[in-house]
């Protein structure tokens, strides 16, 4: 049984349609990426499910009481506002000590709790937003480009740690990306989006769907190139290997 | 003849503190959304509502309440594709201004100090207005309070805020009616001209010394009152008008505030 349910889902914003008729169909526990190039209605998709936007036909039929942890693109800080990080996880649902010590320990982002969020690393804050959407275990984890800012050892860590965290909390992700050659090895499911869903499955079918390589081969043939690099190697067993269990590369070790 | 001026010295200065309670966390959100030009724009707007409440012998409350919230209503209307917020609110903050001016001055009949109400005549505060004052003050900060954690959410990222259930829209239009009830009762004390100083300049001195939201908003309301209390003195001392001294007490001790957090991020 799905989590929830996307029927013949548009949106228009002033006129102009972003997205067209999206059907989507998410299951509990499991992780389902949406790639597609710049103004392809992803982060919109996302605010449709949050609830943000109001669609122009269709609907998200989500179950009543199913809890959202939406991690946010960018968190643009008021330099005139005094946030600490213990502060952000109790927003804004009030949270006790330990719950915030533990989702922060779950998260890599231990002891950063009486920090300033302003002083955080790029990967400190990432850690930090994720920390706050896995409070109160949801049923839905959502994600916009959550590794933006990150270097690669960093997001593949970050990708990890998603992983290792839908199987603590049981919780299904959606999350958006440009870094096509890592999400794909880290999702069940991909759909590719262009307005409209151009194709969607596992990864390797997606990846080898022609809608894809029409619309990835030429924009981002050196991403695509790195991800048929490592694909390679996941098939040579050693580049899996490599990167689950070299302790400088996991998670909580960038700062 | 002194147990009187003794009263309205009082009066004074519970009106300003009135004010400056109310403005504090009020006005932490007007430096965290960046809505200084809008709380400005609302407080101009406030001459149109005295010109409307001369003209049709309104009480100045309702008549001051309903211009803010038009005007508000104005700028989300203007504000889009064309023109961006700043250039709205610019145009419609200081034609609002000098409309309400000219309106003020073409009313028949009257012979009106136009200084009072961009200034403030907080001398002339009487019981009824230190009750619309204080009511207005009880009912902004009982509705900042309530609304707090929904709030600061929603400013920091709306998504993130409709993720957890908060309509971000709704917590603009608390702030917006926030904004109409504060300028409302704000203009007997320092007039059109500088309410919006009043918003901003407190929560901006209190900011080096706050590290979280809630400090700052108290912190805030501290220094508020403060410079409510010494701007009623140093008016009554010097002879000045007593807005402009609120705020310069306020702007006073935003200087003091910057020049010790330097020394104290130097140490």
């Amino acid at each position: 049984m799905p989590l929830f349910t996307i029927r013949n889902l548009s949106v228009a914003y002033g006129g102009k349609t972003v997205l067209s008729h999206v059907d989507m169909d998410v299951s509990k526990g499991e992780i389902v990426t949406i790639v597609g190039p710049n103004g392809s209605g992803k982060s919109t998709l996302l605010r449709a499910i949050v609830g943000s936007v109001i669609p122009a036909t269709g609907s998200v039929s989500k179950p009543t009481g199913m809890t959202i942890g939406y991690v946010p693109q960018t968190l643009s800080l008021h330099p005139g506002l005094p946030l600490t990080v213990r502060r952000f996880l109790s927003l804004p649902i009030p949270v006790s000590d330990d719950a915030a010590a533990k989702a922060l320990e779950l998260t890599g982002a231990d002891n950063l709790g009486a920090a300033a969020m302003s002083s955080l690393s790029g990967g400190q804050f990432q850690r930090v937003l994720l920390a706050r959407a896995v409070l109160g275990s949801p049923d839905l984890l959502l994600l916009d480009e959550p590794t933006q800012g990150l270097d690669q050892p960093g997001s593949a860590a970050f990708y990890r740690l998603i992983d290792t965290l839908r199987h603590e909390i049981g919780c299904a992700v959606v999350m958006v990306s440009h870094e096509l050659h890592v999400v794909m090895s880290a999702s069940d499911r991909v759909i590719c989006l262009n307005g409209h869903i151009c194709c969607e499955g596992t990864p390797e079918v997606v990846s080898n769907a022609p809608e894809y390589r029409a619309l990835f081969g030429t924009l981002t043939g050196g991403a695509l190139a790195l991800y048929r690099h490592e694909h390679d190697h996941d098939h040579a067993g050693a580049h899996t290997h490599d990167h689950a269990h070299d302790p400088s590369h996991g998670p909580g070790r960038d700062a | 003849m002194s147990v009187l001026l003794d009263g309205f010295l009082v009066r004074a200065t519970l009106a300003a503190l009135g004010v400056a309670l109310a403005a504090a966390p009020l006005g932490c959100f007007v430096v965290w959304r960046r809505m200084a030009y809008f709380g400005d724009a609302i407080a101009h707007a406030a001459i149109l509502g005295i010109a409307l409440s001369l003209a049709l012998s309104l009480p100045v409350f309702p008549a001051v309440l309903a211009a803010a919230l038009l005007m508000s209503v104005a700028v989300s209307l203007l504000s889009g594709r064309t023109m961006a917020e700043d250039t709205a609110l610019g145009v419609l903050a200081h034609g609002a201004l000098a409309v309400g001016l000219v309106a003020v001055s073409l009313v028949p009949g009257v012979r009106v100090d136009l200084t009072a109400y961009l200034l403030g005549d907080i001398l002339s505060v009487g019981r009824s207005d230190l009750l619309i004052i204080w009511g207005g003050a009880i009912l902004v900060v009982a509705l900042m309070t309530w609304q707090w954690s929904a709030l600061l959410t929603a400013t920091l990222d709306a998504d993130l805020a409709q993720a957890a259930g908060i309509d971000a829209r709704r917590s603009q239009l608390i702030l917006t009616v926030g904004l109409a009830i504060t300028v409302a009762v704000a203009i007997k004390i320092v007039g059109v001209l500088l309410v919006a100083a009043l918003l901003v300049v407190p929560p901006a001195a209190a900011r080096p010394f706050a590290r979280t939201p809630e400090a700052m908003a108290v912190l805030a309301a501290g220094i508020g009152a403060l410079s409510a209390v010494s701007g009623v003195a140093i008016s009554w001392q010097l002879d000045t008008p007593t807005g402009p001294s609120i705020v310069s007490a306020a702007a006073f001790i935003f200087a003091v505030s910057q020049i010790a957090s330097r020394r104290l991020d130097s140490r």
